[in-house]
Parts: structure tokens; C-alpha cells; sequence
């Protein structure tokens, strides 16, 4: 394989580890999880969404679930983009900006409104508006819904979008980015778990 | 088209549509590339299917992923405590079109249709016998931002008798309907 596996990689497994054999039983996930990665991030047409894009919205999602080895490769992913330096400070502020948890959001009016939870609508700043231009402001106030609150989605939030110049494919490939990483997220977070507890009972033993 | 929509306003295990609030791309559009991102070709007759082909590496990469993780049973976690695990983290996010297509999985396979019904109807909270409440938590704990997974939900697990193989099945069930369920709650809606 080319490129190492990226799941592996952020969650420290070894080759040759009780976790390694493990995810070797799910082969076709392991490696189609990595093809996800590669077609999201080394993509064979980055015309409806640019590699920028792609690693500024990256950097923001994965920070916005805290400091963990993800949110340091997205970011340093995005310091290693083209144009993508000027970005990484603006993007940490929004991070802070934004940080909170979830999920909250409304359910359809009716008998699960008792469940509604009120959380933060972020918007990006004023004074990063311009530096981040039009596209990457949409994209990140709608990136942050989708992390923080997917059952508030709207069909009006498909028309901001719209409205801020993504076409129907980029918000598809923009939507499946956000997708992916709170999957990959939780993926390195749950086996960097059991790793975890496995070496402290290896330790003791 | 917005006037045929007919939105459930509780989680239920009926069959549900779902309906694009973008554009998918039309039937006749669909070229080979497209059909080898949707996998199987009889999922060009689905209006969520065609809407998340307009990108076929990422969709073609994402179903091969999310087949091997609920349907490779040749070890490890049984399908119905996966589809649990599916059901659940839906029913925590909030997708009831997604939930709706686990809960009846889950039903399938486990026989178990009244817990499944009451996971739906009373939460995550609901009280389904210590192996199913393991997993449900599990399932909990992934989906909340910030992850709040941690080594209280491995040993709950292995008290309940799963091992690490079936763990990290729980694991990428559970983390997988955090990539399902954003794009059913975002890109469209459920109908009736």
C-alpha cells in the first residue's frame, strides 16, 4: 500500500498487534475506509470542491472535537496545503468560537419536541469574513451544524449554500467530508481506547 | 415535489422515503463511473443514492465500508447488536429515517421488536437488559461531540460478555451512523 493506513496511523495500531489481526477481519471496511480518505483528500476532480476547501473544513471539524491526534493531522494537513498557512489561524479562532457539545437541535414539532435542546447557531466572525471569503464561511457555519446539531438541517440550509456559490456536486462532496471524519473521529477515538485499556492490563499483569 | 412530503414526527420502525432537497442526477445521466460508485445498479432507482453518486469514488468507497461493517458476520458481532448499535446512534442524533431502517433490522434479527420499539419510543435511556444496554451506551458515548467514549464503555462491554473483536465491531457500527446519519438529516427528509 502506498499511502499508510490512516485509521492505523492516528490510532497508533502496529502491525502484527491483537488490533491489527482484528481490523484485518474487516479488510474490506479497513481499506475502503482508506479509499474514503484518499477519494476525499487526493481526489481525481477537485473542481466542485478545491484540496483548500477540502483541508480548512477538515481542520475545523475535527478541532471542534477537541484536541486529539486527528484534529493535530487535519490541521498540520492544512499548514501543508497550498495557500492553506494564512488559513490555520483564522481557522483556530472559529475553532474557539465554536467549540461546545452535542448533539442538540429540534425534532419535527410534535411529541419528541420535550427532547429539544437548545446549543449554540455558530456564526463565523465578522472580522474573518474576509479572509476566509464567502464559500469557506457557508461552508464552515453548515459544517458546524452538521457536527454539533444534524437534526436542525433544513432545506434552507441547502439554499445558503447554494447561494454562496457550491453546486450540488460540492455540496455532496462537501457533506460527505464532514460525514466521514465524525466517523474516522470516533473510529481512532473508540480503537485508541481499547488499546489503551489492553497495555495498562498487559502493564499490570 | 415538496407537496407530496409527508414528514413522521416520531421515531417508528415503518418503511419510510426520503426525499432530496438538492438535485440528484437524473437516470439518464448515469454513466459507468456512476454505476460503479453506486455498487449495486439497482440503486439507481433511489433519489438518495443518485444524489450521493454526483461524487462516485467517495459513495463507491463509503458503501464498501459501511456493507463489510454490517454484513460480514462470518465473525464477531451478531447483525442485530450491530443494527442495535445503528439504531441507537441514530435515535441519539436524531435521524429518523435512519433509525427507521435499523430499528426494523434490528427487529429482524434479534426477534426482540418490542425493545427495539421501546429504544425508539423512550430513548437511549431505555432499559433493554444489560448486553443491550452496554451497547447502547457504547453507542451513546461515541456519538457525542466531544467523543465521550472511554475504558468505563470496554469494560461494560466485556462484562457483557463481548470481546475485543466484537468491541471493535460495536465500534464501527456506532461510528459509522455518524457518517449515515448526517448525510440522511441534511441533504433531505424523511416522508411517510
Amino acid at each position: 500500500m502506498s499511502t499508510p493506513d490512516i485509521i492505523d496511523t492516528l490510532a497508533g495500531i502496529k502491525p502484527g498487534s491483537a488490533l491489527d489481526a482484528i481490523r484485518t477481519k474487516r479488510l474490506q471496511a479497513r481499506e475502503n475506509a482508506q479509499k474514503s480518505y484518499l477519494s476525499l483528500f487526493e481526489p481525481i476532480d477537485a473542481g466542485d470542491v478545491s484540496l483548500l476547501e477540502r483541508a480548512a473544513v477538515a481542520a475545523f471539524v475535527t478541532g471542534l472535537h477537541g484536541e486529539t491526534p486527528v484534529a493535530s493531522f487535519y490541521r498540520d494537513k492544512l499548514a501543508a496545503t497550498a495557500d492553506g498557512p494564512r488559513l490555520v489561524e483564522a481557522i483556530e479562532l472559529e475553532i474557539a468560537r465554536g467549540k461546545t457539545s452535542g448533539p442538540y437541535g429540534s425534532f419535527p414539532a410534535g411529541p419528541l419536541s420535550v427532547e429539544n435542546t437548545a446549543g449554540l447557531i455558530f456564526r463565523v466572525s465578522a472580522e474573518r469574513k474576509s479572509a476566509l471569503g464567502a464559500r469557506l464561511v457557508a461552508a464552515l457555519e453548515h459544517a458546524h451544524l452538521l457536527v454539533f446539531r444534524p437534526r436542525d438541517a433544513a432545506s434552507d440550509d441547502m439554499q445558503a449554500l447554494l447561494a454562496a456559490g457550491w453546486s450540488n456536486t460540492g455540496i455532496v462532496t462537501f457533506s460527505q467530508l464532514v460525514a466521514f471524519l465524525s466517523f474516522q473521529v470516533r473510529v481512532v477515538s473508540g480503537l485508541r481506547t481499547l488499546a489503551a485499556v489492553n497495555a495498562s492490563e498487559e502493564a499490570a499483569s | 415535489m415538496s407537496a407530496t412530503v409527508n414528514p413522521p414526527i416520531v421515531f417508528t420502525q415503518d418503511e419510510l422515503g426520503w426525499v432530496s432537497w438538492i438535485e440528484p442526477l437524473p437516470e439518464t445521466e448515469l454513466t459507468e463511473r456512476h454505476f460503479a460508485g453506486l455498487v449495486d445498479r439497482s440503486r439507481a432507482k433511489s433519489e438518495y443514492f443518485r444524489l450521493l453518486v454526483r461524487d462516485p469514488e467517495v459513495l463507491e468507497a463509503r458503501t464498501k465500508t459501511d456493507k463489510d461493517i454490517f454484513y460480514n458476520v462470518a465473525d464477531g458481532l451478531p447483525r442485530a447488536e450491530r443494527e442495535l448499535a445503528a439504531a441507537a446512534t441514530s435515535r441519539y442524533n436524531g435521524c429518523i429515517y435512519c433509525a427507521s431502517v435499523h430499528a426494523r433490522f434490528a427487529s429482524t434479527y434479534s426477534k426482540r421488536r418490542d425493545d427495539v420499539q421501546r429504544l425508539l419510543d423512550e430513548g437511549v435511556k431505555a432499559d433493554l437488559g444489560e448486553r443491550w444496554n452496554a451497547v447502547v451506551k457504547a453507542s451513546v458515548s461515541l456519538a457525542a461531540t466531544p467523543v465521550a467514549f472511554g475504558p468505563d464503555n470496554i469494560e461494560e462491554l466485556r462484562r457483557a460478555g463481548l470481546d475485543d473483536a466484537e468491541i471493535v465491531d460495536v465500534i464501527n457500527g456506532a461510528s459509522f451512523f455518524n457518517w449515515a446519519n448526517r448525510l440522511m438529516l441534511s441533504l433531505g427528509e424523511p416522508s411517510k
